[in-house]
């Protein structure tokens, strides 16, 4: 397994250790609800560093990424980050990544960890296919360390250790600067469904960025947040998990993808999606809280008068909500809030209502 | 750090106490080295009442924020009563896993099965070397 530079950290900090992705990560330090909590009302700190990170750059990126990227990137401007799929012929889901443009001819494509090896395949291939020579593609992942700050209070404890003024970032952008005094990318966004933000700098040096933010936001109440409280916090979000909720056999359309798909532009499994656009889908990703007592699981089926029709992706007991909430593959003729369903937890069938997304939204 | 294991009662493998209260009648619950390892539980399917159980046969559900966990009977018999008070307050276990979170009461088919668990001294060194 994989050690990111905090390894040694999480031991100190008494966090249980997990594998994900191939990588020895902490899934929680003082319990996921605590952390969760935290999360919600102050600030979590969270380390992933396990994320891939592919620069590319060059007179031709642009046109290399426009030909990967579901998301039309030809107007983004230099410090905006944008979100978008990778699909592949059949339109099916290969990767979800955000791209930053730090400067002309100059871009950051932030993948999953375990999908950051096929990505790069992927794109180097479309480099080759296509002969756009002139772009030229590094996996920064090693070299790269990566830890987001999340919740209300994130901006007040970064703004201490930050160059520049963290205000006037805006969502989705992202800034050049200084954090500790070690050069940095900083993002306003996240995986929580809070304000916050993502941090980049040099693996070596994340080290000093995780000790600083913790010395200084340990009073004002920032602690430590494992991949637990991560997933409960994107899944009351309403934010999908790649592994779960996609995979290379889910389209952008099946899931809650549309808006990323820009079918006006040509990329790999356009002609495929804008087929699937005209016909539409067969099936629809929805949000789910349980009536009945009962928490739904990964691959749980879910049933609509006694007949499988669909399958559980996700789903937890929430612990801002107080219920049991989920996402799953339903019929489009059940994808509306309302709809009734059944999903079947160790052989019993416990009833479910379609809801809207996301489950939960901050206070702004 | 979890709370000792009383000596009033013998242990499994698989983390759950039995605790003889009368004649051949056990209170059963999980320890709180499960519940440590397990974190904040939040759901918790009780047995139904009357049901007959094999030792070390899963017959009840624990569930954390991120995981599912059977729970097996420390002993064959009959379940004769269930910890109602999981339903609304599954954190009891968390709380009190050797006292207010125990989770079933079991009429015992053969008190001798008992001989067979572990004492508290046994069940420590059994998660000294299998923390898991």
């Amino acid at each position: 397994m994989k050690k990111t530079p905090l390894y040694e950290r999480h031991l100190a900090l008494g966090a249980t250790m997990t594998e994900f992705g191939g990588w020895a990560m902490p899934v929680q330090y003082s319990g996921v609800i605590d952390e969760h909590r935290n999360t919600r009302t102050l600030a979590g700190l969270f380390d992933v560093c396990h994320m891939g990170e592919i620069e590319v750059r060059g007179p031709q990126a642009l046109d290399l990424l426009q030909r990967v990227m579901s998301r039309n990137l030809a107007a983004q401007q230099i410090g905006e980050m944008k979100l978008s799929a990778i699909t592949n012929q059949k339109g099916g889901i290969i990767d979800d990544v955000t791209v930053y443009k730090r400067g002309e001819d100059h871009y950051l494509v932030v993948t999953n960890a375990a999908t950051r090896e096929g990505d790069l395949e992927w794109i180097l291939r479309a480099r080759r296919e296509k002969g756009f020579e002139k772009a030229e593609v590094t996996d920064l992942s090693d070299a790269t360390g990566k830890i987001d700050i999340q919740g209300p209070i994130a901006q007040m404890i970064l703004s201490e250790i930050v160059e520049g003024d963290l205000g006037s970032l805006r969502f989705y952008h992202a800034m050049e600067t200084r954090v500790a005094g070690v050069d940095a990318m900083v993002s306003r966004s996240g995986y929580t469904g809070e304000d916050g933000f993502e941090v980049y700098t040099a693996a070596a040096r994340i080290g000093e960025i995780w000790d600083l933010l913790l010395h200084v936001g340990d009073p004002h109440g920032l602690k430590p947040a494992g991949l637990g409280a991560r997933d409960t916090l994107r899944l009351e979000a309403g934010m999908m998990l790649f592994g779960h909720e996609m995979c290379q056999t889910v389209t952008p359309y099946e899931v809650v993808y549309g808006w990323i798909t820009d079918l006006d532009k040509d990329f790999i499994g356009r002609d495929a999606l804008k087929k699937q656009k005209e016909d539409g889908v067969r099936k629809k990703l929805v949000g789910f809280e349980l009536i009945d007592r009962g928490i739904a699981r990964h691959g749980y089926p879910v049933l609509a008068a006694g007949e499988q029709v669909g399958e559980v992706t996700s789903g937890t007991f929430s612990p801002t909500l107080g219920k049991a909430i989920g996402l799953a593959f339903v019929p489009v003729s059940l994808k509306e809030p309302g709809s009734e369903l059944e999903i079947e937890i160790r052989s019993q069938r416990a009833r479910a209502k379609v809801v809207p997304l996301p489950f939960y939204r901050r206070k702004k | 750090m979890a709370k000792p294991n009383p000596n009033d009662r013998k242990y499994t493998k698989e983390h759950e106490w039995a605790k003889i209260d009368e004649g051949n009648t056990v209170t059963m619950g999980i320890t709180d080295h499960a519940q440590e390892l397990l974190t904040d539980v939040v759901y918790v399917e009780l047995p139904a009442l009357g049901r007959k159980v094999r030792k070390m046969q899963p017959f009840a559900v624990v569930e954390s924020v991120k995981s599912v966990s059977d729970i097996f009977a420390p002993v064959s018999g009959e379940v004769i009563e269930v910890n109602q008070a999981l339903e609304a307050t599954p954190e009891l276990i968390n709380k009190d896993a050797f006292g207010e979170g125990w989770i079933a009461k079991i009429k015992m088919d053969e008190p001798s099965e008992l001989d067979s668990l572990m004492t508290a001294e046994g069940y420590e060194e059994h998660i000294g070397t299998n923390p898991h």
